[in-house]
């Protein structure tokens, strides 16, 4: 399970809200999804989205890659036994391109996931990871594609993912990653809930809209307006 | 990197502060809301006891879910009811303006922002949704963000975001007759790929872009995400000038006009700016484009062959093997003759009210084949009050399409309106995604309007241009 040294447990947030913690290492077991290009809509169908909350979205990760029409298991890992409990999803290039939903990350994290290695990630998909404190690891296309392997071969090895150091390790081999500088800093040093970053801010953000030739005063709370007022959460 | 690009001047406009992420702290001039992605930012505001920071800076529409036949409340599908009910919730608590259905302003998101005046240059525009892009035809810096972001947006009113590079993409010279908006960014797509934007925001340009209206370099700037681009955008020009002059926001203020259009001169980029790339692409060379395959960077010229995956660069062939067995394409083959079951006219990148003319220009006196299923869905509650206006509704109707209220439809298939089994479907919207249309078995054609209109008629990928002079009064 989850080796974070915040002890991150997803499952149990209240409907997305995440504590801003750091995360600087995830520890697990490997799951490979194949292929590049993987977009949202395959990610999560867009008729999970009739929802007002992302509880229960776990179940249908994958959903339409993982059932027929008759509702019959095919081939998928995440439908796989070997891989139940794994945490580190491992992608090819473009992973989560397509729509900008944010269902996609809050489905695979609620199915398990806790971070996501790959050659490359769609950037509307990534900032949604970061802002459930997921990170999204990328290596060379060569290095994924010889974790994908170990996986399917060792699927109760552990992978040790070092965000800070951006290193992946598995099978005594420490190999080199990337983390985005932005990411690496808001997950290392636990300030991904930008809500309560910026709220700090409120002065500042006024002043900026000010500023705008197109924003009428009227359209700025006043100082004293409550809007915006528990920036200290 | 770049510099003096419209990009970095509104960047520095609304940055607030450099957050210790190393982001910056951006503000939001416009967020758009719909039904889908924003109810759960709503919740989290409330478990954090917040406010929206910005009411009259927000506004509101319902398209995803909303159905296009009966529109009677409460709706038929139950979890349609309740996405809207929530919505209907939150904006009336938070005092968000609301273009719902009794408004008669109601429609997709990317088509009521311009057409009211809420979109204009120089702004920071999001929306839960990556066809945001779209506003970027007016010179507004506008993006998709996840529903974490709307959090932070209904909170902050801002954004935090890493500063991209820029990429030029100049389409030189005149496009051909049949040749499209939507055929010109669906060959960017496949010339710099479905990531190649990935890292970048486009500023489109040149001769071919310049000679487009407001409708067709929305069409481009929408599935600038299709590209990997999180953002494009067009520099103003007095095409734009005079569309925001007819809008709600200009209409009856001239002198506010008049008071904002420094800005917006201000904030284009300068002759001399610097690119961090610069794409030339000779749109004269472009035809009639079709997809092939799954994804948009899958298109080729009607004329064209369908690639051998061998012949393709080696990251592109399993994709490229799975999209031809999902599609039953075969490789050396043209797309012209396959036969298509629906045709769907309708989507943020090609339902305004141009696109309806053009495409019931060519139906005018013809009638959609007796094995497809054609439908027109407009792209807001104006454009098809306009369109009504016109007549275009008749003309499509007495063709043979279904005309029906505004809404995202068979897009994406949150509503009824979906493919059943494995349906082809010739579609002027922006994603060929497997299952995106509804069905998982479902194949998507992506074409430009006209292109549709000529499929719907003949029931096979048609290339428009051999059809012109069968035009009847």
């Amino acid at each position: 399970m989850s080796g974070s040294d915040a002890e991150i447990d997803h499952d149990g947030f209240a409907d997305g809200e995440a504590p801003a913690e750091r995360v600087t290492e995830v520890s697990g077991t490997g799951i490979p999804v194949r292929g590049n290009d993987i977009d949202t809509d395959q990610i999560i169908p867009a008729r999970f989205m009739k929802v007002v909350t992302f509880d229960g979205l776990g179940q249908f990760a994958f959903f339409d890659q993982r059932f027929d029409d008759e509702d019959e298991e095919k081939d998928h890992p995440f439908n796989e036994e070997q891989y139940r409990g794994a945490n580190v999803l491992v992608v090819n290039a473009n992973f989560g391109c397509g729509s900008s939903r944010e269902h996609a990350p809050q489905a695979l994290m609620r199915w398990g996931i806790d971070a996501i290695v790959g050659e490359s990630f769609a950037e509307i998909f990534a900032g949604n990871c970061l802002a459930l404190g997921i990170p999204t690891v990328t290596a060379d296309a060569d290095a994924i594609e010889a974790l994908q392997d170990f996986v399917e071969e060792n699927p109760d090895a552990e992978i040790d993912l070092d965000v800070e150091g951006e290193t992946v390790t598995y099978d005594g081999e420490t190999i080199d990653a990337d983390v985005s500088e932005a990411q690496r800093k808001a997950l290392v040093e636990g300030v991904w809930d930008t809500t309560a970053l910026m709220g700090a801010n409120r002065d500042a953000v006024k002043a900026t809209a000010r500023s705008l030739p197109y924003v009428p005063d009227e359209h700025i709370p006043a100082d004293d307006d409550a809007a915006g007022a528990a920036g200290d959460d | 990197m770049s510099d003096g690009t419209l990009y970095d001047k509104v960047w520095d406009r609304h940055k607030v502060t450099e957050l210790p992420t190393g982001q910056d702290q951006l503000f939001v001039g416009l967020h758009l809301i719909h039904e889908v992605t924003s109810p759960q930012a709503f919740g989290m505001l409330r478990e954090r006891d917040r406010e929206v920071a910005f009411p009259e800076r927000t506004h509101a529409t319902v398209d995803h879910i909303v159905p296009t036949g009966n529109r009677d409340r409460p709706y038929a599908d139950d979890a349609a009811e309740n996405m809207m009910a929530e919505l209907e919730e939150n904006v009336r608590e938070s005092g968000i303006e609301f273009s719902d259905p009794d408004s008669g302003n109601q429609g997709i998101v990317h088509v009521i922002g311009p057409e009211q005046g809420l979109t204009q240059p120089g702004m920071t525009i999001v929306c839960g949704d990556s066809h945001t892009s779209t506003h970027g035809a007016f010179g507004a810096l506008a993006f998709g963000i996840g529903t974490s972001q709307i959090r932070d947006v209904l909170a902050t009113g801002c954004v935090a975001m890493e500063k991209q590079k820029v990429r030029k993409i100049e389409v030189t010279g005149e496009l051909g007759e049949g040749v499209t908006a939507k055929d010109v960014i669906l060959t960017i797509i496949r010339r710099l790929g479905t990531d190649g934007g990935v890292g970048y925001v486009y500023e489109y340009a040149g001769e071919a872009i310049e000679d487009l209206g407001m409708e067709g370099r929305m069409s481009i700037c929408n599935m600038s995400i299709e590209g990997g681009a999180r953002a494009g955008y067009v520099n103003p020009d007095e095409t734009t000038y005079e569309w925001l002059r007819e809008t709600d926001a200009f209409a009856d203020d001239p002198e506010k006009f008049a008071e904002l259009k420094p800005y917006w001169e201000s904030i284009a980029s300068d002759d001399d700016a610097a690119y961090d790339d610069v794409v030339t692409i000779d749109g004269s060379a472009i035809e009639p484009v079709v997809t092939w395959g799954t994804t948009p960077g899958q298109g080729i010229g009607i004329t064209e062959e369908i690639p051998h995956p061998d012949d393709l660069p080696e990251d592109k062939r399993d994709t490229a093997r799975r999209a031809q067995e999902h599609m039953r394409v075969e490789p050396g083959d043209t797309m012209e003759g396959y036969d298509i079951d629906v045709a769907f006219l309708g989507s943020c990148t090609n339902a305004r009210l141009k696109d309806l003319r053009e495409a019931a220009a060519f139906v005018k006196g013809r009638e959609v084949d007796e094995d497809v299923r054609a439908m027109v869905v407009p792209g807001s509650q104006r454009v098809q009050e306009a369109a009504e206006a016109e007549g275009l509704d008749e003309v499509f109707r007495e063709a043979g399409f279904d005309w029906r209220d505004p809404g995202c439809s068979m897009c994406l298939g949150m509503n009824d309106d979906q493919l059943q089994g494995d349906e082809a479907s010739a579609s002027s919207s922006n994603r060929n995604f497997v299952g995106r249309q509804g069905s998982k078995d479902g194949r998507t054609v992506l074409m430009s309007p006209i292109m549709v209109a000529a499929a719907a008629v003949t029931g096979a990928v048609t290339d428009v241009r051999e059809m012109k002079e069968v035009t009847v009064a």
